[in-house]
């Protein structure tokens, strides 16, 4: 039965469309997009990117409490503060928390919300499969998290060895939490990744070819390949993990001749590239930020760009690292020992770029450029311990130590997070429409700084003094105790300047609204197309198609070079931008469909865990959801400004005015 | 805005152009032949397995999964014919698969202890 | 317009290219400038507006082979590992069942003629293939808009998938009457794993497949929107080049 259209095809301008009354009943798709109930159902990347943020920072905190419970109990020798069992919980989930419900949701933030803006396009190539993303991540953190109430946390370590992760010695419910919460998170990334692949492929706005891409854009875009393929690996792995704890497969079972290593290699084919996901979105942030306050052009893109592919390849060739002290054998730990020392070059090649970007530029050290440079030296520092890694010899003592966790955190920390808080206050203007306060920046930065050298620095020499990872407490003779003190200030430093960073929000926000300042659309005088709109972006991004020339092109349209070859200023952001005011462009509509089909994955887990009829009303969500989304018409009917112009419906008007972004967009 | 008549001039050509690369019927029933052809050789080494080296059952067995892999992948799921954007996400992660796996497997077979 | 200052000039040469374009004119095409450089895109590949004229959903479903491709792999080198490391343990160590039976592939079962049946997979193997053709000439119909030929294909191609569905499971309820288990074994495990994981995508491939069927039943799939059964092609394609990979691997080559 299909749907007639006996409204006139073009509306005259200045018409008001009414509100639709509702053909199709519970079919209709929603249509307001303001208002707290719309964020239910949106379909912007915008709002999903916001949204993003705001469940990762929720998940930073509760990661940060379990470390601080971590380094209560670590204090001081026997500590009594967690029980043994406790500790165990308490240390996985710290770990699976800040990987899977913090870092990569964060970056998640940023690729949603920057992404499309970046390509000048005005939404990802598919906005319900992106809505479905992010609540399918959301369904599984709280999934992950409802652990705690339902038997205990995952105990087994993040990376969750087999076979200490069987029904055997890992007995309740904690482990089959892990799997399964990890494998619905698993599907949010990787649906997310399909989705921004392609829109970067097929949505960039006219002339601008991929090496006029910006250096984050092209981050994000081999984060989501590598994603792309690795996110299976995981999948299986989880699989064989599950189909032994609740179905009696032999996957990791030793005496019928189940391997180990089986599980160490999925994990870690998984797990290695998994670490350039986790830090190849900051270095594209700190690639934006640290050209913008030295006043300069990315040096060597071209690098840049490739170095950040080389990445991606090698990524791939360098797993068993993690293997070294497993019995892998001499040839292959030689081989990737070779191969992992290979990999420190083109992240070598990265460093010197930024550096050499910030020589001889006029440095502006504001917040984001601070916290950039943090990067910058945190990341050299993780990476050389991590070198030290590389060389098997050497690893094999460092192993299972706290040099391990020293090395790590330096660069998710060092380079990641503090990558993150660079992109947060560079685009909270964009974003919200006011500037987070400098004064509490530089004092959420410096805690950070401080706090965190406190804490990740002498983990070096209590690693090589012998501290063993994932003990849950150390007698007083081994000698662990001064170090092992001032870790944990250190900690706690990190949470002052995580306060800090709270307190900053909250003041802002507070004194934005008392004494609203227009920001503009570009306060950092900054390079890339998200800065060519007005600030917080429009909900239809551009106003009008921007058509890129250049590279950096918004940069270009401000500055020129005059006859004698100096650069000079050609245009001000306030009069060049696009301020948002067309009133024409149609955008995806909303939809409940994402968030109802998300909500049976967490189902569907309980029922694993708990009992098979939970499946009954499990299935039936999933399937309400899958033929509620396939079945809703592709958008409200009264919403097509004149012309039905959805990619999906192959209608042959290319009428790409305003409506230009429509065609690019699919409806799925 | 656009002439509409350009537009369905484009399409027309995309149309045009489109029908060239669709084999006819009787192009993908000889491909499937092929196939089944391929398929009944493979089949074929069950029944002289006793009487044939096993390094022959290997390389014959595995010459015809990949040309039946390439064949199906090449015609029926058109990549011979379509944008090498197509190709290229497909064999790299083919190639990645192979790649990956294969080293897998010798860190396991030839030195681990497992 | 504000003019350009030369209170900037003493900026470091950021080495900006030379616009094409003289200074006075910014690059901002009008609407009609932007719509013909969007219909350039245009060129070839159906994609209506995609800046490499490929369709996102094409482009979707294929990125999606490529991380199949992972899935799967890791299925096969995982069957594989265990595969020989259970043939190696059954080498005069082999588990054997309660009754004394060696549990293997092809020396265990009964009087020791293999718990696989090679030519009834053979048959089920040549069904997938011909559901392939199937599939292929349904797409073919619904391009020319010959409807009837189009269900017929479909529903064609959809019930070679079932009976391939049928066989699978037929096979392995003897495998386990045989005593080759899900739960006996590491090779029991390995294997049905990565036949049972290949026989749940050909099971979502029969439901996509009915599902363009009453699509099409309810005017909503015509020959315009061809590229929906396109998709589910691809889809169910690959599906049957998993099994070409398995049934060589699992059931032809020699143990």
């Amino acid at each position: 039965m299909a749907i007639t259209e006996d409204r006139p095809l073009a509306l005259e301008a200045g018409t008001i469309t009414k509100v639709a009354e509702r053909p199709l009943g519970a079919l209709t798709r929603p249509q307001s997009d303001v208002g707290w109930a719309s964020w239910f159902t949106t379909v912007d990347h915008k709002k999903i990117g916001i949204m993003y943020g705001v469940g990762s920072l929720f998940f930073f905190l509760f990661g940060g409490v379990e470390a601080l419970m971590i380094r209560i109990q670590l204090a001081a020798p026997n500590g009594q503060f967690l029980s043994e069992s406790l500790y165990n919980q308490v240390f996985t989930m710290h770990g699976v928390t800040m990987v899977f419900l913090v870092i990569m949701p964060m970056a998640a933030a940023f690729a949603n919300y920057l992404l499309p803006l970046q390509v000048g396009a005005r939404d990802v190539a598919f906005p319900r499969l992106n809505a479905f993303s992010f609540w399918c991540w959301l369904a599984g953190a709280i999934f992950l998290n409802t652990s705690w109430f339902l038997g205990g946390a995952p105990d087994g370590g993040w990376f969750a060895y087999a076979p200490n992760t069987s029904v055997t010695f890992a007995p309740g419910n904690g482990m089959d939490f892990y799997a399964i919460g990890l494998q619905i998170v698993g599907i949010a990334s990787l649906v997310s990744a399909i989705n921004l692949i392609v829109t970067v492929l097929n949505m960039r706005a006219p002339g601008m070819s991929l090496l006029k891409m910006p250096v984050l854009t092209w981050m994000l875009l081999v984060t989501q390949f590598l994603l792309l393929f690795a996110v299976p690996v995981i999948t299986i792995a989880l699989f064989l993990l599950t189909f032994d704890r609740s179905f009696g497969a032999n996957f990791f079972n030793v005496s019928e001749g189940g391997s180990p290593l089986l599980w160490q290699h999925l994990f870690w084919i998984f797990g290695h590239p998994e670490v350039y996901i986790l830090i190849l979105p900051a270095f594209g942030i700190i690639s934006e930020v640290i050209p913008t306050f030295s006043r300069k052009p990315i040096f060597g893109y071209p690098f840049m760009v490739g170095s950040g592919i080389a990445i991606g390849f090698m990524g791939w060739g360098v797993w068993a690292h993690h293997m070294f002290a497993s019995g892998l054998g001499e040839i292959s730990v030689a081989a990737f020992s070779l191969s992992t020392m290979f990999i420190a070059v083109p992240t070598g090649v990265k460093i010197l770029n930024w550096l050499a970007t910030m020589w001889g530029g006029r440095l502006r050290f504001t917040t984001p450029m601070l916290f950039a440079c943090g990067v910058i030296a945190m990341f050299t520092i993780g990476g050389l311990s991590g070198v030290t890694h590389a060389v098997a010899p050497s690893d094999t003592q460092q192993t299972d130590t706290y040099y391990i966790v020293a090395h790590f955190h330096y660069v998710i920390f060092g380079g990641s997070l503090l990558g993150m808080f660079s992109g947060f206050y560079f685009w909270w203007p964009k974003v919200f429409g006011h500037k987070l306060s400098e004064k509490w920046g530089k004092i959420n930065f410096w805690l950070m700084l401080i706090g965190f050298n406190m804490t990740f620095g002498p983990m070096h020499v209590l690693g090589l003094q012998g501290m063993a990872r994932r003990h849950h407490s150390y007698a007083k003779e081994d000698g662990f105790g001064f170090w092992n003190g001032i870790v944990s200030a250190g900690a706690f430093v990190i949470a002052l300047g995580t306060l800090a960073f709270l307190i900053n929000v909250w003041l802002s926000a507070r004194n934005a609204k008392r004494n609203p300042v227009e920001v503009g659309p570009d306060p950092w005088d900054a390079r890339s197309l998200e800065w060519s709109t007005a600030s917080p972006t429009p909900v239809h991004n551009f106003d009008v198609e921007p058509i890129v020339e250049f590279q950096d092109d918004w940069w270009h349209r401000k500055w020129g070079k005059n006859d004698e070859g100096k650069v000079v200023r050609k245009a001000y952001p306030e009069d060049i931008a696009q301020d948002g005011s067309a009133t024409d462009v149609h955008l995806p509509s909303p939809s409940y469909w994402p968030l109802v089909l998300s909500l049976s994955l967490p189902m569907i887990g309980y029922s694993i865990i708990f009992t098979f009829w939970l499946l009954i009303p499990a299935g039936a969500l999933f399937l309400a959801g899958f033929l509620g989304w396939a079945l809703e018409p592709a958008d409200d009917p009264e919403a097509a400004h004149g012309h039905d112009d959805h990619g999906h419906d192959n209608d042959h008007d290319a009428d790409a005015t305003a409506d230009a972004e429509v065609e690019g967009a699919s409806n799925v | 805005m656009t002439d509409s008549m350009t537009t369905t001039a484009v399409d027309a050509a995309v149309d045009a152009h489109d029908d060239d690369h669709h084999p006819s019927d009787l192009f993908y029933l000889k491909i499937a032949a092929i196939l089944a052809l391929f398929t009944g050789l493979e089949v074929s080494t069950y029944f002289i397995e006793d009487s044939v080296s096993e390094a022959f059952l290997f390389i014959s067995l595995s010459v015809l999964m990949v040309v039946k892999f390439v064949m199906v992948a090449a015609y029926f799921m058109h990549l011979k014919y379509d944008t090498p954007w197509f190709r290229y996400l497909f064999i790299a992660g083919l190639v990645l698969a192979m790649g990956v796996y294969t080293i897998f497997f010798f860190a396991f077979d030839l030195f681990g202890l497992g | 317009m504000s003019e350009a200052t030369m209170a900037d000039s003493t900026m470091p040469d950021s080495k900006l290219p030379d616009s094409k374009l003289p200074d006075s004119k910014l690059p901002e095409a009008t609407a009609a400038e932007a719509a013909e450089i969007v219909t350039a895109h245009n060129a070839d590949q159906g994609g209506h507006g995609t800046t490499t004229g490929i369709s996102n959903n094409k482009l979707m479903m294929w990125a999606f082979l490529g991380s199949e491709c992972l899935l799967f792999g890791a299925l096969i080198s995982t069957y594989l590992l265990y595969k020989e490391r259970f043939t190696g343990f059954a080498e005069g160590l082999a588990p054997f069942d309660e009754d004394g039976r060696n549990i293997g592939p092809r020396f265990g079962g009964e009087n020791g003629e293999g718990v696989f049946d090679i030519p009834f997979t053979s048959v089920s193997s040549f069904i997938l293939l011909g559901s392939s053709l199937t599939m292929v000439l349904a797409l073919s119909a619904i391009r020319r808009g010959e409807y009837r030929s189009f269900r017929i294909w479909t529903l064609t191609t959809a019930a070679l998938g079932s009976v391939f569905i049928a066989g699978q499971i037929y096979e392995f309820t003897e495998f386990v009457e045989k005593g080759l288990g899900f739960s006996t074994n590491i090779f029991g495990s390995a294997f049905f794993t990565l036949t049972g994981f290949h026989g749940v995508h050909v099971t979502i491939g029969i439901v996509m497949l009915l599902a363009t069927y009453i699509m099409h039943k309810q005017g909503r799939l015509n020959s315009d929107k061809a590229e929906t059964v396109e998709i589910v092609g691809l889809y169910w394609h690959f599906v049957d080049v998993v099994w070409i990979l398995i049934f060589t691997i699992v059931y032809l080559f020699p143990q």
